[in-house]
């Protein structure tokens, strides 16, 4: 049974349609991406999740209940973007506040240190910087021990060597058995991270499937490089299975194709002898998928 | 420890790290009795006045100014930040009801302005032998329905002010005249009966008469009771009709 259920989600902001069609669902113990340009509605449809929104249209169903009920907030965790603390508050008073807001808090200094807040306890939360903020942000997420977290474009802010950490702290988590739906940007992190994703564009459900899946879609084509060692001509490559063009850049030969044609390729070559100098293949990665179910780059998001 | 205790202990100590805000509510209008209390003349009876001395008058519109410091200037601030920085919407999240920041806040202002008041009582006492509330049951009573009643406003400015900024400034706004009207600048002792008549249903205004009545040992009277009741409800209800958490 998922533990997330949204049914045609509609939300306007007065005359703007914010999300016009959004279904998917949540299994438990996963983790569950929304990706999408900005503005798509990604972050409207996590607040309506979270119970933060009243949706116009659809339904949604978190752990069989309305989203809305504050039973579900001992459940779920959710780390909202642009949302602060008083600045004169420190890191340990939000911790120790926020775990006495729950049934069966977590150790808050288990967390702390897990996300390397440590040695910030007693800074006030004025003087944190972006990424301190963040980890914080995350922590109080984390602390009520939720089955589902909620998580908005997580890493935002972070350095790369803390978006690494943060992701092995996820990762870490969803195998205590969390369910995690995590808004983001970032292909990177989606490919890494999530076990299924949701690509949102312009309100809707564009795409729903892994990682793997989605890159699938687009990755029928592959691109082989390489610097014959002697001269081969592109009747002995055309003929293979599998490959539909043969483009020459100076030296260089480029093999499009799909399937196996990357084995067809080199047993051809190894078999006439001819050695495949710089050998690079080129496979579309979430990235492309992304700019293919969309139409914008993942970078303008 | 329940979780409303807690919230309150740590608004409290937000509070006291806010230096200008504890001057303000705490300590200023105790240095107002104080810098009042050293002009000889005010420590004069004066004819004018009824022939009590100013200084008499002035610690029952001091206790005013700290109810309306606090609830007009700090606690609409606060809690307009806290909305316009997402502090509310954060805490929606979480099982911690988001009335209890509101009922946290509004014991911090209480607290704050207890102790403000019995500092302006004692030093008024101590310092220029002003005497303590001859109706002290009767003070009570009119010093905690006008603090409800400033309080109820101040959370309406809290509901209406898009940012921390202008909740600031439209309780500055609000401010001055109300504590006009309770005689800050001019004791209502000597205003014109017209003003009088004006300052009697302005809330401020019905708190100082009803402060200034206990002061001097009788209850106060039906009609400024009633005027600040008034205001509690009113009031109270569009803040709650209206206040949003984001």
């Amino acid at each position: 049974m998922p533990v997330i259920d949204v049914k045609n989600l509609s939300k306007r902001y007065g005359g703007t349609v914010a999300v016009s069609d959004v279904s998917f669902t949540v299994e438990a113990g996963e983790i569950f991406g929304v990706l999408g340009p900005n503005g798509a509605g990604k972050t409207t449809t996590v607040e309506c999740v979270a119970g933060l929104r009243t949706p116009d249209g659809g339904t949604v169903s978190v752990l069989g209940r309305e989203p809305g009920d504050t039973a579900l907030r001992h459940s779920v965790g959710v780390q909202l973007q642009e949302s602060s603390l008083p600045d004169k508050l420190t890191v340990r008073e939000a911790l120790e506040l926020w775990s006495a807001f729950y049934e069966r808090p977590a150790d808050w200094r288990q967390l702390a240190s897990d996300l390397g807040l440590t040695g910030k306890l007693e800074e006030r939360f004025g003087k944190l910087s972006g990424g301190q903020k963040q980890r914080l942000s995350i922590a109080l997420a984390l602390v009520g021990n939720p089955r589902i977290a909620i998580l908005d474009e997580l890493t935002t802010g972070l350095d790369p060597q803390a978006r690494r950490d943060t992701w092995d702290l996820i990762a870490g988590v969803r195998d205590r058995g969390v369910t995690i739906v995590l808004v983001t940007h970032f292909m990177e992190e989606a490919e890494r991270l999530c076990d299924r994703l949701a690509v949102i564009d312009a309100g809707a459900v564009v795409a729903l499937d892994t990682p793997a899946g989605l890159v699938a879609r687009v990755a029928a084509e592959q691109r082989i490089r390489f610097r014959p060692s002697v001269p081969v001509s592109d009747e002995l490559l055309t003929g293979l299975d599998g490959v539909r063009g043969v483009l020459r850049h100076g030296p260089q030969v480029e093999v499009i194709g799909h399937g196996n044609v990357l084995q067809a390729v080199t047993a051809t070559l190894a078999a006439h002898d001819v050695i495949a100098h710089d050998l690079r293949v080129e496979q579309p990665g979430l990235d492309d998928a992304f700019v293919r179910l969309t139409g914008r780059a993942a970078e303008e998001a | 420890m329940s979780v409303f205790v807690k919230l309150t202990r740590s608004e409290l100590r937000l509070y006291l790290r806010e230096p200008m805000l504890v001057f303000w509510g705490l300590i200023f209008p105790s240095v107002l009795v104080v810098i009042l209390g050293c002009v000889p003349a005010f420590r004069e009876p004066n004819p004018d006045i009824g022939g009590r001395r100013v200084i008499d008058l002035y610690v029952g519109i001091a206790v005013i100014l700290t109810v309306a410091m606090l609830a007009l200037q700090v606690a609409p601030a606060v809690l307009a930040t806290y909305r316009e920085r997402g502090v509310l919407r954060r805490l929606a999240t979480t099982p911690a009801p988001p009335a209890a920041l509101l009922g946290a806040q509004l014991v911090v202002s209480m607290v704050t302005a207890v102790v403000s008041v019995a500092l302006v009582l004692l030093v008024g006492r101590l310092g220029f032998d002003v005497a303590l509330p001859r109706q002290p049951a009767g003070f009570l009573l009119g010093f905690l329905l006008t603090a409800g009643a400033a309080l109820a406003i101040g959370l309406l400015v809290a509901a209406l002010a898009p940012s921390g900024k202008a909740a600031n400034a439209i309780g500055s706004v609000l401010f001055f005249p109300a504590m006009f009207f309770a005689g800050l600048w001019t004791p209502r002792e000597a205003f014109p009966e017209v003003l009088r008549r004006i300052s009697d249903v302005t809330p401020l205004g019905a708190g100082e008469k009803a402060v200034a009545a206990a002061m001097s040992g009788s209850w106060p009277s039906w009609g400024s009771l009633t005027v600040l009741v008034a205001y509690v409800v009113v009031f109270g209800f569009a803040a709650a009709r209206l206040f949003r958490w984001e």
